[in-house]
């Protein structure tokens, strides 16, 4: 079969600072004939070898193993040398913007200081804990099954695409983010692992942990190992509840409080059900209600229309619920 | 042509939070000649919520919503977001996994329920897109939105993940460039603001366990289609409507800048072209006051 290679003209806008020397950073502009056989790091090549060796990024094995090369372009994570410059210019047009994963934490061009990254990820145990005996007499043996549990959260190459994508990260700087997460799960489903409890109370803190998440899956998108760190969130969050760790405070509530609701009327009852999360603290809620109450957005609970058959409803969640609080 | 037909999985919100979604839902169905078979048997789809509490509840719930619509051969519309993403990957989750859809089909026996797989889910939005196409709404269009610059606030769950997405839908569009309600703007008249945020996401999520990014993100948006030089917004998710809506005060405090717009859901924007009344349209039980009509 032959194969035809076709070229596009393109217009880069690369973001170039240097901590060192410059006070703000700048953007500079090459327009490249580009090839459907290259990817984004061949451009970064290019940009380095033919017009400015000054140009600076980081690249290793350009197998989309090292993670290494993690980039933005239109502002979108990309694994530099995995991802082919035809499916950039099919989503974005001939105009692209390349960034660095975080324009805050430039160092020099797409260099980034990668320390926020590294300290979430330190701080969730990557690692497994286990009392470990030196001599044993049989091999510790996983079966595929439980190779299986994993669910590829193993893949990982700490690229770090998914965490500087993640918008929380932007706005709350405790908070460890998706690829900690991820990893966090990697360990907290193996077998082997001892450190069950250790390491989800970590998860449960509010601010920092899973309960943060706002659910946008801009990270389960941009990873390009397809990790899908938002299900690690999701069974992070049932792990908590299994093992006893959800303690109650507004966010437990909030996701048991939709059970109860369920059971109750089949659908929602949207007041009910943050009245239950909030305990006390809905009182910073009564403005907004009050307005909302005027205009006629709030049902009274004697006001809600149940689900019809309801009873089945009910008989589904007393014989198919799985988890305890 | 044969009048279009689809099972409405009406969602919580429309029911209590979002009246007018629900009656600019009504309102354009009735223009666009749809008929919508109202699924009242439906729970709550658990919001991604439920499921971090007990996702095989979350499952076994959703599934038993599908089934109702298959009763009825029926494609399934939903007018929510999160209902979409909810809804479809318990589709997509079963459909792919036979073990999983047994144990889930176990259950629903004991109700006298069966999930197979025959019902097709998609959002109005898309429905709109797909079934009735861009340039019928063009021609049905009589008051043209012309003189509006109109910013479109996608909703996460519609457009990520995108395999999902394109997957379930007949237009498949992309979650860092999409099209679908940039067109319908177009096709009602309107001229669509382009913004970095109309893809982002509104924090709606987090709102009780984490305010302040909420909040932020909220206001980020809003500020984001205020540069544009926005006359108001328009979004396919109620959830998203309510923050962008009624939060307008804590979004505006979190980010030191005063930030509201009017924010219109897709089916009011719509029916104001095809020459419904405001009042059918809901639009009074808005916070943000739509004072241009």
């Amino acid at each position: 079969m032959s194969h035809k290679i076709t070229t596009q003209q393109v217009n880069f806008k690369v973001f170039r600072f240097n901590a060192d020397e410059d006070y703000l950073p700048y953007y500079e502009d090459y327009s490249m004939e580009v090839t459907s056989e290259e990817v984004v790091l061949d451009i970064l090549n290019r940009i380095k070898w033919d017009h400015d060796g000054s140009f600076s990024y980081r690249r290793s094995c350009r197998h989309g193993i090292c993670g290494a090369c993690a980039i933005k372009v239109n502002g979108r994570s990309t694994l530099a040398c995995k991802e082919s410059m035809t499916k950039m210019i099919e989503i974005f047009g001939t105009d692209l913007t390349i960034e660095p994963l975080s324009t805050k934490r430039a160092v020099k061009d797409m260099i980034i200081d990668k320390g926020d990254f590294w300290e979430k990820h330190d701080a969730i145990q990557p690692y497994l804990i286990s009392d470990v005996d030196e001599h044993p007499e049989h091999e510790h043996l996983v079966t595929p099954e439980e190779a299986e549990a994993l669910n590829e959260a193993d893949l990982c190459i700490q690229c770090g695409a998914c965490h500087y994508a993640c918008p929380v990260i932007e706005i709350n700087e405790d908070y460890f983010g998706p690829a900690a997460f991820a990893k966090a799960y990697r360990f907290e489903a193996d077998v082997r692992d001892d450190a069950h409890t250790s390491r989800l109370i970590d998860l449960h803190k509010e601010g920092q942990g899973v309960w943060d998440c706002v659910k946008c899956m801009e990270c389960a998108e941009v990873c390009p190992k397809d990790v899908d760190p938002i299900s690690k969130i999701t069974s992070l969050h049932n792990m908590l509840f299994r093992e006893g760790v959800a303690t109650s405070n507004v966010a437990t509530r909030h996701a048991v409080g939709f059970k109860n609701s369920i059971a109750k009327n089949g659908v929602l009852d949207e007041g009910g059900l943050v009245l239950y999360s909030e305990m006390a603290g809905i009182v910073k809620h009564v403005p907004v209600a009050l307005k909302m109450f005027k205009k006629g957005k709030i049902v009274p609970p004697w006001g809600i229309t149940k689900s019809d058959n309801l009873d089945e409803i009910q008989k589904l969640v007393k014989s198919s619920s799985t988890a305890k609080f | 042509m044969e009048k279009l037909k689809y099972a409405l999985f009406t969602g919580c919100t429309a029911k209590q939070s979002t009246p007018e979604q629900m009656m600019s839902t009504m309102a354009v169905a009735e223009k666009l000649g749809i008929e919508l078979v109202e699924l009242t048997e439906a729970s709550c789809c658990g919001a991604s919520h439920l499921q971090d509490y007990d996702d095989f509840l979350s499952l076994v719930l959703n599934a038993r919503n599908i089934a109702y619509a298959e009763k009825h051969g029926l494609t399934m519309v939903t007018i929510c977001n999160t209902c979409q993403l909810n809804t479809a990957m318990t589709k997509h989750r079963l459909d792919n996994n036979a073990e999983l859809k047994a144990k889930v089909n176990e259950k629903l026996a004991e109700v006298g329920l069966e999930y197979k797989g025959t019902s097709d889910i998609t959002h109005f939005l898309y429905a709109i897109i797909d079934d009735i196409g861009l340039d019928k709404i063009k021609e049905m269009v009589v008051t043209p939105l012309s003189q509006f610059n109109i910013a479109p606030f996608y909703g996460c769950h519609n457009i990520r993940p995108s395999e999902l997405q394109n997957e379930t839908h007949k237009t498949p569009e992309n979650a860092y460039r999409p099209t679908s309600l940039d067109d319908l703007i177009i096709a009602c008249g309107g001229m669509n603001v382009d913004y970095e945020e109309k893809t982002k996401c509104c924090g709606f999520h987090a709102e009780l366990q984490a305010p302040k990014t909420a909040a932020v993100l909220t206001g980020n948006a809003i500020a984001g289609a205020m540069d544009g030089d926005a006359d108001w917004m328009v979004t396919p998710c109620p959830l998203c409507h309510l923050k962008l809506d009624t939060q307008t005060h804590h979004a505006s405090e979190a980010i030191g800048r005063e930030v509201s717009l009017p924010v219109l859901h897709m089916q009011q924007m719509v029916g104001l072209a095809l020459g419904c009344s405001p009042e059918s349209l809901g639009l009074q039980h808005h916070l943000v006051n739509v004072d241009f009509v």
